[in-house]
């Protein structure tokens, strides 16, 4: 993550960019999508067309008036447009750091039994690539031969290079990412065009954007809404006609565009956008919307135990002495056949030493040999200068170097061995020369914060299930000791299919992380499939996200923000709504004020004029989008609490602050305005 | 005192709640329990009639063409009866034949349970049209409604089906309709409600002058008008007229006998959804607007009218025009609210008479449509409102929205959507339609602002299937009889079928349980977003008319 830094919300030339498609916007073609921002563009037409030919519509003496209206109208369409635009601006900026990478390579592709130098562009599937250390990966594929370290930085930003080999889980090479070392045969798995890179592109350039099924649901309100205001406002002028009350067309469109809910209709797709680009800047890549609003319903999370909840690898977190020996000294010794291990076993070996207090003097390992660990020997330790050989290991590998050297094997050796094993741990054994001083217990660990995770998870009524393949003793500790919801211990790939199977049954949505082949079906059956890069293609396939970083503990983080996505989507729905008991209370009287003076009564803000109230409202009405861009794209504040508490909160801020904002809002333009009006 | 007498009603319907929403759960739950031995043996007898042996659950489409093509058939029997009903029995006052437009206009006035009357009964029907078409219409009717109202909630309670409307609309008659008319006819009789069929009175005045006094089979047609929140009256004058409504005891049992049923459906609900915090949450909501605009009718009407007060005209009775002495403010101010709230329709003073502020409370419960309603489609209307707050709100807590287990999609938000655009359709247009064109004008008898009003309460009224007349306008015409006759239609069907096919919608979906993390229904939380709900997007909507109407009428009152 170290060369994925944060990155600004807002740069110049993304502002630009812009301002400058705000314009490109107001096309009605493509405006046509956003029916809410459609009628308010149609009203700006009709408010220009009697600006341009007053005499036609005899509206000469309220020009002013007319032209005023007009340019509000105009700017709220192209705040709205621009609005849109910034969220796009932000994936567009990152796609064309990902178009870099997508140059057009020489491949050595095997044809016959010779090898030709084709252009990348002309691979297709199934074709045979050579690439060795220094070039670049031609295309997406597996390695069919060889084992070589790539550097994927420029799709992970992880710099460190990793392993690909032939056959396994690691097998699976994207185009654009180098090699650093070695040389692999690739089989080609994608056509031009469809490679992981160009689809990566295209998600989050948000070229394929499709609205998700909850916009679609919600546009229908807001189109609703729209008519409802629409009959409202059509039928006031010869209802009002009736009364000899004469309602101006462009004080008429002014109500209306109040009224319809303009502050969530510009801003809805602007959402959806920067919901899908905060996953982004996770590291993680959401295949659609729709996963991620997916993301926000998760009731049950499958998680694997190893590598998600807990380290995966073991560590030392207890000594235990055999024999009639004491625990110091088996720390000691422990201490001395790690010092130069560097294997994650070795050193925390050394900072359980330190953590229980002992001390060992590490001079003794100046000058000494280091002994790696070999799978014939399955042992590793020193050589000390001062002729004495430190080892630790399996304990039987140790039991038979101590027995060569003429050793006793103490008698509950096999005891604590046995007991260690038993509650799911790794016993290792510490000898020094022909003496065996006793047992290094490795646990696997689970990982810091895991426990306050899962708080959370079930604060948000979120139930996670672990699995591993470790026996139920083993699993029933680490599923205690992380404080999971429940677990399934010595699972397979098939388990996971039925445990999904069974809570979707019960009519929950699952999310579940995996990365082997043979996590796929799981992946594809989960209602959010969180694949790993490093996994194979099959399980990247299958998911509908996967994590450039290979965390799988990400998925926490998925879910939280497309919980966030949503509470953004519903917070600034009710904060447009909600805004319209203002706008009514500036507008009507104003509106009646003319040919009944008693409505001044209504004019409960004390505006200034009829015509300073109109204008304040739809200044007020326009503004309020480019105020609440900010919001929608970093979205609504979320921390993990009980539904009711989370809704009594956000209906405070956003229904009562929907109702009180534009009186207040309204009346201080109010005292701006009136100073002209 | 008056406020005592409106809170003793109030009070008496809040006992009445819990037993009668428990009977209807019974009724319609269709498992065994105990009135099946009293009830079981008619109906099973009707059933075999009807061959109506399987009773099998049906689809959303089945229920609905079965209600629609119920009610077409009872709609074409009405229409022939009215037509020919000055050769048919029992018309002992010899009156003639219905005019076209006007049978048209009452025939769906009935069906749609709105009975907006254009004609007066004492000159315009016969005692068998009386009997065979408007009591007849006023059972079905308002057995078809509840109907509908039990399979949608059927469904979105998560039922195996909707239910069989057959069923549902033979029980509602023989297990709550026809028992309760009964024994209210029976009261009503005792209280000096006539029932007969005699020919009418003539007697003697005492300055000598000869009067004919209008009678007939009254307190049947009176009992079921209130309980299936029909409202048409036997006579002109409606439940003002004494021998309707002779004191006010029969107007308190009248008042309890509309608001009761539709008060109990909450209740109901609550129960067919194992959850009766949520019947109780729908039931607070819309008691809260009930006693609001109570409130304000309450207040307006005893404050009098303003114009009145400056004269230094002794106004400490309140504004008494239009009303019965025998009722007073109170009870014709409760009388108002609750006949508008539950879409009766019946009135016992004069609605046109109300002060300006009095008369929105009318007004404004019929544009919301969903205080408590009557027979069944206010509880599916405030239901419906339920889902679009859960819409609005729902996604406020980080899940997508879900009511009582199921996911608000697309599907249903374009339904709902459906729902809620023909109630202001079908207001505003023809209100603006009518205001354009000298037939439309030409009816208003006062103009000005409570001209405005005339003409908007007799759309409003049609719209939401109430039926109670502003009066003050000559709406006996063919351009009136022609405009509410298909408006009422609308107001009935199009939101019905569009909710019906919501409830199948939800049926086939998968619930989802409920979490810790799931977006609560069945609290004080969500009662206020409800009412928020029904004020903002419901109540808004008419605000621009209703400021030209009543409240400009009150503002240049002088």
């Amino acid at each position: 993550m170290s060369t994925v830094q944060k990155k600004k919300l807002l740069t110049g030339p993304m502002m630009r960019s812009a301002v400058k498609d705000s314009f490109v916007k107001l096309n009605p073609v493509t405006l046509m999508k956003n029916p809410v921002m459609f009628v308010v563009e149609i009203g700006t037409f009709i408010v220009l067309m009697m600006v341009l030919l007053p005499g036609y519509f005899h509206a000469s003496e309220a020009i002013g008036f007319n032209i005023t209206v007009f340019v509000i109208l105009l700017v709220t369409v192209l705040f709205a447009n621009f609005a849109e635009a910034l969220a796009e601006g932000r994936g567009k900026a990152q796609a064309d750091s990902l178009k870099k990478t997508k140059q057009d390579i020489s491949a050595n592709k095997v044809a016959g039994g010779s090898i030709k130098i084709v252009a990348s562009s002309e691979l297709r599937k199934g074709d045979i690539v050579v690439v060795s250390q220094g070039e670049l990966i031609p295309g997406d594929g597996e390695v069919i031969e060889g084992l070589a370290s790539v550097d994927e930085s420029a799709i992970t930003g992880e710099s460190a290079p990793v392993i690909k080999e032939a056959g396994g889980d690691f097998n699976s090479v994207t185009g654009g990412t180098r090699v650093v070392s070695d040389e692999i045969k690739v089989r080609i798995t994608s056509d031009p065009g469809e490679s992981f890179l160009d689809r990566m592109i295209s998600l989050v350039e948000g070229a394929k954007r499709q609205k998700t099924p909850n916009e679609i649901a919600l546009n229908t309100l807001l189109i609703s809404l729209t008519i409802i205001f629409m009959i409202v406002v059509v039928t006031l002028r010869p209802i009002a006609a009736y009364l000899d009350v004469d309602l101006e067309i462009p004080v008429l469109i002014a109500l209306l565009v109040c009224l319809i809910p303009t502050t969530i209709g510009g801003l809805l797709s602007a959402i959806g956008i920067a919901g899908m680009d905060r996953v982004t800047q996770f590291n993680v890549l959401a295949m659609s919307g729709k996963a991620v609003e997916a993301a926000g319903d998760i009731n049950t999370m499958i998680l694997d135990k190893t590598g998600t909840i807990t380290f995966g690898n073991r560590m030392a977190s207890e000594f235990v002495p055999v024999g009639k020996e004491t625990e110091e000294d088996v720390a000691v010794w422990a201490a001395l056949s790690s010092l130069k291990d560097e294997t994650p076993e070795g050193r925390s070996v050394i900072e359980l030493v330190k953590k229980l207090g002992y001390s060992y003097d590490a001079g003794l390992a100046s000058g000494a040999e280091f002994i790696e660990f070999r799978a014939e020997t399955r042992m590793s330790g020193m050589d000390l200068s001062d002729g004495h050989k430190v080892r630790k290991g399996a304990v039987d590998s140790v039991k038979r170097w101590v027995a060569s050297q003429g050793g006793i094997i103490p008698d509950n050796l096999d005891q604590h061995s046995n007991i260690i094993a038993g509650k799911g741990g790794t016993p290792l054994a510490v000898a020094v020369d022909n003496r065996i001083y006793g047992l290094i217990y490795l646990k696997d660990t689970v990982k810091p914060g895991m426990k306050e995770r899962f708080e959370e998870l079930r604060k948000m009524g979120i139930k996670t299930i672990m699995c591993t393949g470790d026996n139920p003793l083993t699993a029933a500790t680490i599923a205690a000791e992380a404080g999971v919801d429940g677990f399934i211990a010595e699972s397979t790939p098939e388990n996971k299919i039925e445990v999904i199977r069974s809570e979707q049954k019960e009519g929950k949505l699952v999310a579940m992380t995996g990365d082997g082949t043979n996590d796929a079906p799981a992946l594809a059956q989960a209602d959010v499939g969180l694949a790993m890069n490093s996994g194979t293609t099959a399980a990247k396939e299958a998911a509908n996200m996967f994590d450039l970083d290979s965390d799988p503990s990400k998925i926490i983080e998925v879910v939280a923000i497309g919980k966030q996505l949503l509470m953004t989507r519903g917070a600034l729905t009710t904060f447009s709504i909600a805004n319209d008991i203002a706008k009514y209370f500036a507008i009507i009287p104003a509106m009646f004020t003319l040919a009944i003076p008693e409505m001044e009564v209504l004019n409960i803000m004390g505006l200034g004029s009829p015509s300073s109230a109109i204008i304040s409202a739809l200044i007020f009405n326009a503004i309020i989008i480019p105020l609440l861009i900010p919001l929608a794209m970093r979205g609504v504040s979320y921390k993990p609490m009980s539904s009711t508490r989370l809704l009594r909160r956000n209906i405070f801020i956003y229904g009562f602050g929907g109702v009180a904002v534009p009186f207040l809002g309204i009346k201080l333009i109010d005292m701006v305005v009136s100073l002209w009006i | 005192m008056g406020i005592v007498q409106i809170i003793v009603v109030i009070a008496i319907l809040l006992l009445l709640v819990k037993p009668a929403g428990t009977y209807l759960y019974h009724v319609f739950s269709n498992e065994p329990n105990k009135t099946d031995r009293i009830f079981g043996g008619v109906e099973r007898g009707i059933f075999k009639l009807s061959g109506l042996n399987k009773r099998e659950g049906m689809s959303w489409k089945t229920y609905a063409l079965s209600f629609l093509s119920t009610n077409i058939v009872l709609v074409a029997f009405g229409y022939i009866v009215l037509r020919l009903q000055a050769g048919l029995p029992l018309n002992p006052n010899g009156i003639n034949q219905m005019e076209q437009t006007l049978t048209f206009n009452t025939v769906i006035s009935f069906i749609t349970n709105t009975n907006l009357q254009h004609y007066s009964g004492e000159t315009g029907l016969s005692y068998f049209s009386q009997m065979a078409v408007i009591t007849m219409l006023m059972f079905t009717s308002a057995a078809s409604g509840f109907s509908v109202a039990v399979a949608f909630v059927r469904g979105i309670t998560g039922r195996a089906t909707l239910g069989n409307f057959f069923e549902d609309f033979v029980k509602s008659i023989v297990r709550v309709f026809l028992p309760l008319a009964l024994i209210i006819t029976l009261v009503l009789v005792g209280l000096q409600v006539p029932q007969t069929l005699k020919p009418t009175i003539q007697i003697t005045t005492m300055d000598g002058q000869i009067q004919q006094i209008a009678t007939g089979p009254v307190a049947s047609l009176e009992s079921i008008k209130h309980l299936g929140t029909n409202g048409g009256g036997f006579f002109g004058a409606n439940s003002a007229h004494p021998f309707e409504n002779p004191s006010p005891l029969t107007n308190v049992i009248e008042i309890l006998s509309m608001w009761t049923l539709p008060a109990a459906l909450p209740y109901m609900y609550g129960l067919f959804a194992k959850n009766k915090r949520q019947g109780w949450g729908i039931f607070a909501a819309m008691m809260t607007l009930f006693v609001l605009l109570l409130s304000l009718n309450y207040y307006a009407e005893s404050s009098g009218n303003p114009a009145i007060n400056s004269m230094g005209i002794d106004v400490s009775q309140g504004s008494m025009e239009g009303k019965e002495v025998r009722f007073g403010i109170p009870q014709s101010a409760l009388f108002t609210t609750v006949t508008t709230a539950a879409t009766t329709g019946s009135v016992n003073n004069m609605h046109d008479t109300q002060t300006p502020l009095g008369s929105i409370t009318p007004l404004a419960l019929m544009m919301l449509n969903n205080v408590f309603g009557g027979k069944g489609v206010g509880l599916v209307n405030m239901l419906m409102y339920a889902i679009l707050a859960v819409f609005l709100c729902g996604l406020m807590v980080g899940r997508t929205p879900e009511f009582l287990g199921r996911k608000i999609e697309a599907r249903e938000m374009k339904l709902i959507a459906v729902a809620i655009l023909i109630h202001p359709l079908i207001i505003l247009v023809p209100t603006a339609a009518s205001f354009l064109t000298d037939l439309g004008q030409g009816a208003i008898s006062n103009p000005g602002n409570h001209g405005l009003t005339q003409v908007l309460y007799e759309y409003v009224s049609s719209a939401a299937n109430n039926g109670s007349g502003f009066e003050g306008l000559a709406d006996n015409t063919t351009f009136w009889n022609m405009m509410t006759g298909v408006i009422m239609l609308l107001g009935r069907y199009v939101s019905i079928i569009a909710l019906l096919a919501v409830a199948g919608s939800l049926l086939r979906k998968q619930p989802v349980p409920e979490t810790i993390g799931t977006f609560r229904t069945d609290n004080g939380l969500f009662t206020g977003i409800l009412i928020a709900t029904v004020l903002i997007i419901g109540a808004l909507t008419f605000l621009p008319v209703v400021v030209l109407g009543p409240i400009a009428e009150h503002l240049t009152l002088r």
